[in-house]
């Protein structure tokens, strides 16, 4: 292995950045890669971000050239963005949100959802490969300049994902990451990189700010999607007095970001002009998110604004005439902002969740509740004992009802924002007085839009020794649904037990082995099994059998899947086989099925994470 | 970056550039994509072509003719004025008779415009003042001053040094990055048509 580079790689949901460093180099810093992109149908530019979304080009229009592809029908990035703007049906979004939905295919093309039939649709794998693809083009051109040994795919990859992300769609990424050539790589989770970017920026200074006993509440906001993770700082067991991270606790998936609140504000701006007879047309529409990010971004940051204009020009080439003015104040922007997404809530309070309904149209499971503090204090709550059971923790016992943090770290462009970071410290330090805890002092001076990709290439250089490394391994536990043998009654499903097959915490390199008991799987076809995550169950292991849990104990994942090859065996015999699970050095779970009498030493099967959903 | 960069005073790129974007255009299209050979073939050759089937979705167009000479110097400028128009609509701003409208009016169009390119100038220049006093303070130019830097006006006469109010600042670019064409394209577009399906 003869990496000259660590390069991280942020795929978000709305943003892709790259940033890298040198290796071998004493005291390297961390650049972020301006990527070339197209952002006129015919020019390109080097950008810090790359926006994650594909245009697909009609036929009518040239090709999407870029300088190392100059015939390519698609574009990715800003161009792919504006262009989609005005013709939305071309367009591709939120594929990471797609990739990690249990309820679909995700191999299959089923994006843009309502392509034109002449479109070829993709599948949220492939959207990923196409922004990796699109990442390691420019680096291969900016960077490498063509040397072969410098190509990204001779260089340490760390790509991060959410650290809600589930098993399947952690190996979904990596399989998106191969198609893209990345052959060295190391998945990440996102709010762990934006505390490598913290400790990088800090430098040596980091070692003051906190000390052991210190729990991190990472709140990590991006354009599409909300994670909160818990870091603790803990006694080294090496050495007396010095430090160590361990990541405690992890966060749902939460569909709900900065997006939104452009919405939000958007939807009372066009309530505004309709009240006063003004039409907004679809094209203005468009427009009006834009304008009214633009007016949260200077109200936010200068507090002596009372209000901000909101201006929209008509579509044709007459400016005046038909454009729209409304402004946005700080009254609305407070009453938008902070209470439809940040409330002041009690450290009980709960997001609502919909009402099931019967047919449902396909679509993203966007969040239900936009208030982000609800979903805080869930998440606390939920994860009240994370950090009692960690080796190294001083207090052994939890006290209060929370998990209670002492120190908050910010990540997303959204919380740029003081007034939004106030509001969030202000519901913790309320919750924590109220559970009988501290106050949570916030830890400043981290690059909110690229500090993901950053600390992904600072985290890349600790794996390389230079630095301190945030422990944790995997943050669920993972089971197998098992039917258990019942008289059928109609309309009743039989019983389901969970058999724990992989524990939480499993480091990377290590396995779980459970004997062999009750999985038989039938030679020559494909049988499936139920499969459920949990971030709460941290004692289970490997061979625990629940019969029952509580209801918000266990998330059923999408179904996992085995196929034994009929060789050597008669098809339709069954066999017995027990399970193994491995945490790969990528950093995604490896589930096999091992036979109770194996034919060879190593004979096994691999079993498939998220295949089809039943949505 | 390979974008284009060129400091205060410095000549706009020769057309030869250009040509070699055309060239390398050109290159592609006929490599992939059989009905572009031909057609460009049969222009070179002078025939008419022959009825062409239906294209494959993957030919691009057929580039436009080159452009004559003199729009190919210009074409650095036209692609500012694109940027403008497209980021903060600056030409139908200033091709509109704003006349009859009333200031409110004026008002929405000019926030429109001044938010657009002003983003769009800012990505894309780098500007700053000539002379970083505060206007309307006393200052001296000393002997030497370059006359492009700096305008004398009123009672202009004597020798430097020269004493006098700063009335504006001036401005300099210190950079100016547009965006790299890729492919042929017919730079007197400065905005397409838009027909809406």
């Amino acid at each position: 292995m003869t990496a000259r580079y660590v390069v991280g790689i942020d795929l978000g949901t709305t943003h892709c950045a790259l940033a890298y460093a040198e290796l071998e180099r004493e005291g390297a810093s961390v650049e972020v890669l301006a990527v070339p992109q197209l952002v006129t149908a015919v020019a390109v530019e080097a950008r810090p971000l790359l926006p994650s979304f594909v245009y697909f080009a009609h036929e009518s229009e040239g090709a999407c050239a870029l300088p190392w592809d100059p015939a390519r029908r698609f574009a990715v990035g800003e161009y792919a963005r504006t262009r989609g703007a005005t013709s939305p049906l071309r367009l591709l979004a939120s594929a990471k949100s797609w990739l990690s939905h249990a309820g679909i295919d995700r191999r299959a093309g089923i994006l843009p959802l309502d392509a034109p039939s002449d479109l070829e649709k993709i599948s949220p794998v492939e959207a990923s490969f196409r922004y990796l693809e699109h990442l390691s083009e420019a680096w291969d051109r900016e960077v490498a300049k063509g040397d072969p040994s410098l190509a990204l795919a001779e260089q340490e990859v760390v790509i991060t994902v959410p650290a809600s992300f589930d098993a399947g769609a952690r190996e979904l990424t990596v399989e998106a990451a191969m198609a893209a050539g990345i052959e060295h790589l190391t998945l990440l989770e996102e709010p762990q990189a934006a505390l490598y970017a913290w400790i990088a920026a800090r430098g040596d200074r980091w070692r003051k700010d906190l000390r052991v006993g210190d729990v991190v509440l990472v709140v990590d906001i991006g354009g599409g999607t909300t994670d909160f993770s818990a870091i603790a700082v803990v006694e080294s067991p090496g050495a007396a007095g010095a430090l160590d991270l361990a990541r405690v606790a992890v966060g749902d998936h939460i569909l709900l970001g900065g997006d939104n609140m452009d919405l939000a504000l958007a939807h009372v701006a066009r309530a505004k002009l309709e009240a006063e007879d003004r039409e907004v047309d679809r094209w203005q529409r468009v427009a009006l998110p834009h304008a009214c990010r633009e007016a949260k971004e200077q109200l936010l940051s200068d507090p002596s604004l009372a209000s901000y204009p909101i201006a929209i020009a008509s579509r044709g080439s007459n400016l005046l005439g038909g454009g729209l003015r409304t402004e946005l104040t700080r009254e609305e922007l407070s009453r938008t902002l902070v209470l439809g997404f940040f409330p002041g809530v009690d450290a009980s309070a709960r997001p609502t969740s919909p009402p099931r309904a019967g047919l449902t149209a396909m679509g993203l499971p966007y969040a239900h509740d936009a208030a982000i503090t609800k979903h805080l204090a869930a998440f606390l709550a939920r994860q009240a004992d994370a950090a009692t059971a960690v080796p190294g923790f001083p207090g052994a016992a939890r006290s209060g009802s929370l998990l209670h943090p002492t120190a908050v770290l910010f990540n997303g462009g959204v919380m740029k924002a003081d007034a939004l970071r106030g509001q969030v410290l202000a519901a913790l330090d309320a919750w924590m007085k109220a559970d009988g805890a501290g106050p949570v002092r916030p830890l400043d001076g981290s690059d909110l839009d690229l500090g993901v990709a950053r600390g992904a290439a600072a985290y890349g250089l600790v794996r390389a020794g230079h630095g301190l490394r945030i422990r944790g391994g995997t943050a669920r536990a993972y089971y197998v649904g098992i039917e258990t043998p019942a008289p059928a009654v109609p309309g009743v499903p039989p019983p389901v037990s969970a058999l724990c097959v992989a524990p939480f915490g499993m480091e990377e390199g290590t396995v779980a082995s459970l004997p062999a008991q009750e999985l038989c799987v039938v030679v020559g076809e494909k049988v499936s099994f139920r499969f459920f995550g949990s971030t709460v169950r941290r004692a289970d292991v490997a061979g625990t059998r629940l019969e029952r849990w509580k209801k918000d104990e266990l998330t059923e994942l999408s179904p996992i899947e085995v196929t034994l090859p009929a060789e050597g065996r008669a098809p339709g015999d069954v066999v017995p086989v027990g399970l193994r699970a491995a945490v790969t050095e990528v950093g995604t779970l490896l589930l096999e099925a091992v036979p109770v009498a194996p034919r060879t030493d190593d004979e096994r099967w691999k079993i498939e994470l998220s295949v089809r959903g039943e949505g | 970056m390979s974008s284009r960069r060129y400091g205060a005073g410095v000549s706009p790129p020769l057309p030869l550039l250009t040509r070699l974007w055309f060239a390398w255009a050109c290159f592609f299209r006929v490599l992939v994509s059989g009905d572009a050979a031909r057609r460009v073939w049969s222009s070179l050759e002078g025939e008419a072509p022959a009825a062409a089937p239906s294209p494959p979705p993957e030919v691009p167009r057929l580039p436009p003719a080159a452009p004559p000479a003199t729009e190919v110097t210009i074409g650095p400028a036209l692609q500012l004025l694109a940027l403008l128009q497209r980021e903060g609509r600056l030409v139908d701003f200033l091709e509109q008779d704003i006349t009859a409208f009333s200031d409110a009016d004026v008002g929405v169009a000019a926030r429109v415009v001044h938010a657009g390119c002003r983003k769009a100038l800012r990505a894309h220049a780098t500007l700053g003042p000539v002379r970083t006093e505060e206007e309307g303070t006393t200052v001296t130019v000393k002997e030497g001053f370059a006359d492009d830097e700096i305008k004398l006006s009123g009672n202009v006469k004597g020798e430097a040094p020269f004493t006098g109010v700063l009335r504006h600042r001036g401005w300099r670019a210190t950079g100016l990055a547009l965006p790299t064409v890729v492919r042929a394209y017919d730079q007197t577009v400065i905005a397409p048509a838009e027909v809406e399906l």
